[in-house]
């Protein structure tokens, strides 16, 4: 039986059961995910670690609706998501799901400024609101000064800040971030860290980030360890 | 929606703007194909339709010519049972009459008519003009001054002399530009017109110019009365020239009339057709012809999109991330698409309205088929119209497969390649 969307233990939590997943390369099947379950809680950052090709990325796309599971579960407040069609898989990203890439991944002909309000006018906000929206988390990141500015002309550490800026635009639940520290020194991967961390408990947002560094993983509130595509530990 | 249909056309003008050399060259491709296809149909189009005013306004839009009778003759289809399918009176073997049966009431039948804007009856015959020192051939027309200016050009056509002089004088004489220079004459000067039945004394009144080389070489005006007592014949040689308010109703009205005179008519198109042929030809393969321009930079743009949606697979694994959908991700490219089409459309349009006009003031001097001396241009929006709808056409091709091509990139797969 599903638990109930209104459920106050689900709310703000995400998670995963049975989860199985695999490809086809070069006509032979790989199993990448071999029924795996966790589950992240609202106001924690849950680490999964392992090491390349153990499924950590793939796990956390579908965990995000950008790729469809074979089989098993995936809960957004208690409710399976699973089965919705493509219209509203995207509809529940684009309100629900905030993504952390590790090359941050922003688009380069926009400002800081508009690459950070690109969710919230996708979402429908006025443009008035959603520059007072995203100037208020780019000062809050850091970046007030850099808001007009070309994203490729900041520093590897602050494209990274306009990527978490963006993440959060629409209030996401989940913030999925996949190696957002793997691209940076350690200076700034604790920095952006921190403010994963400091986010996920001033916002209430279950914060799952995908990561090499155990160092980082170990200050998580919770870790996972995968291998072969399953949680082993 | 209205939000994200707005968002889509500034991601799509932006990625123009940092493109700017690929999207400029694609530009450059339509503005060219919309030029060159404009600039072309407008002069091929001008050309024609100063011929067309050209003989229009000298032979006019309809001619009436010969009397004739149906033979007793019918074709009939007769079913099995007896009964008469269709029949119809066979014009094969018709007698023919040469001229105009009764020209006064075939003039009053026409005039009846609402399309028809001028009647005018024309005795025509040939003849000798002499000089005293010099002889030609020519046709001439015995013409009603009056009618006839309300059926033809002929006022306009007039480069020297007066049509008051002419109308003034019965023995006055109109002379075509070429016969005038031939027999070295002046305004006034005193003329023969030789023929079988007699001759006349005629005083040039005022030298025509169509154009038309065979008329301006050959033809002559008469008063009517002065041509009949020449010619010693009452309607033998008269034919009708009409001028119609919508002369593209000729056709028509020509079937509806032959039917109802019982005489030979002739519509402007069936007249001319091998030339309105020639015009159309050239029309149509210039219009292919700078079509393949407008497919070239089609071609050339789907090269430009095609690049892109490879550059641009992670910026659309990025937008699918942050909730935009297939569709959004195809309109972008779309847009981008349109964005090249409408400054092309608009550009080209501009430079083909210049460049129409600086064609229509150079210097070339026609005689021939027509009288000009520049470049002959017809002003016709539609000639803009099917330029754009040619660029629309392949633009939207070019864009479309690409921007198709982009709305199925699998965000998750093009993250982990990335990675």
């Amino acid at each position: 039986m599903l638990p109930s969307e209104n459920s106050p233990k689900k709310n703000g939590s995400i998670s995963v059961e049975n989860l199985h997943h695999s490809f086809s390369v070069n006509g032979s099947v790989v199993n990448v995910l071999r029924g795996v379950s966790l589950e992240a809680l609202s106001g924690e950052v849950t680490a999964v670690t392992g090491a390349s090709g153990s499924g950590k990325s793939t796990l956390l796309y579908l965990m995000g609706l950008l790729d469809r599971a074979d089989s098993g579960k995936i809960l957004m407040d208690g409710v399976e998501m699973q089965n919705l069609n493509d219209r509203e898989r995207t509809l529940k990203r684009s309100q629900m799901v905030g993504f952390v890439f590790q090359f941050h991944f922003l688009i380069k002909e926009l400002t800081v400024l508009e690459n950070v309000r690109l969710p919230l006018l996708k979402n429908g906000i006025k443009r008035e609101v959603a520059d007072e929206k995203s100037l208020d988390l780019i000062s809050e990141l850091g970046l007030k000064n850099k808001s007009l500015r070309p994203v490729f002309k900041l520093s590897g550490g602050e494209q990274q800040r306009v990527a978490i800026a963006r993440s959060l635009a629409n209030s996401p639940r989940y913030i999925l971030a996949d190696e957002p520290t793997g691209n940076l020194d350690s200076k700034n991967s604790e920095s952006v860290f921190e403010l994963l961390k400091h986010l996920a408990k001033q916002q209430s947002i279950s914060v799952v980030l995908v990561t090499h560094n155990d160092q980082l993983a170990n200050f998580s509130d919770k870790k996972f360890c995968m291998h072969d595509g399953m949680i082993v530990t | 929606m209205c939000c994200s249909f707005m968002l889509c056309i500034e991601l799509a003008w932006k990625f123009v703007l940092a493109r700017k050399r690929p999207m400029f060259l694609s530009l450059l491709g339509i503005v060219f194909g919309v030029t060159f296809f404009v600039v072309t149909q407008a002069q091929t189009s001008g050309f024609e339709k100063f011929f067309i005013q050209t003989i229009l306004g000298t032979n006019g839009a309809i001619r009436i010519s010969d009397h004739f009778q149906d033979s007793l003759g019918t074709v009939e289809k007769v079913d099995q049972d007896g009964v008469v399918k269709f029949r119809f009176n066979s014009r094969e073997g018709a007698f023919y009459r040469e001229g105009v049966n009764q020209p006064s009431l075939v003039r009053d039948a026409l005039l009846q008519y609402d399309d028809i804007s001028g009647v005018s009856e024309v005795l025509e015959g040939s003849g000798t003009l002499n000089t005293g020192s010099r002889r030609k051939s020519v046709q001439f027309h015995g013409i009603r001054w009056l009618d006839h200016m309300k059926a033809s050009n002929l006022g306009d056509q007039l480069v020297l002399g007066s049509v008051d002089d002419f109308a003034s004088d019965p023995m006055g004489v109109l002379l075509g530009f070429r016969i005038f220079n031939q027999l070295n004459l002046k305004i006034g000067d005193r003329i023969r017109l030789l023929g079988s039945t007699g001759n006349l004394h005629l005083r040039v009144s005022g030298v025509f110019e169509t154009g038309v080389s065979q008329i301006d070489k050959n033809r002559i005006y008469l008063h009517l009365g002065t041509a009949r007592s020449f010619i010693g014949r009452s309607t033998a040689g008269t034919v009708f020239q009409v001028a119609l308010k919508n002369p593209d109703l000729a056709p028509d009205l020509s079937i509806q009339l032959q039917s109802v005179l019982n005489h030979r008519v002739v519509s402007w198109q069936e007249r001319e057709k091998v030339w309105l042929d020639v015009f159309k030809a050239l029309r149509v393969s210039s219009a292919i012809t700078v079509s393949c321009i407008l497919l070239l930079s089609g071609l050339g743009i789907f090269n430009v999109f095609a690049i892109l949606v490879i550059e641009k697979t992670r910026d659309i694994a990025i937008l699918r991330s942050i909730g935009f959908s297939p569709n959004d991700v195809s309109a972008i490219f779309l847009w981008q698409g349109a964005i090249i089409l409408m400054a092309g459309i608009s550009f080209g349009s501009l430079f083909a309205f210049l460049s129409t006009y600086l064609i229509s003031i150079i210097p070339l001097r026609i005689r021939g088929i027509f009288s000009t001396d520049s470049f002959l241009v017809n002003w016709d929006i539609y000639h803009y119209f099917w330029a754009g709808c040619i660029a629309l056409f392949f633009v939207s091709l070019a864009t479309w497969i690409p921007a198709r091509r982009a709305s199925r990139i699998e965000p998750a797969k093009i993250i982990r390649e990335t990675l």
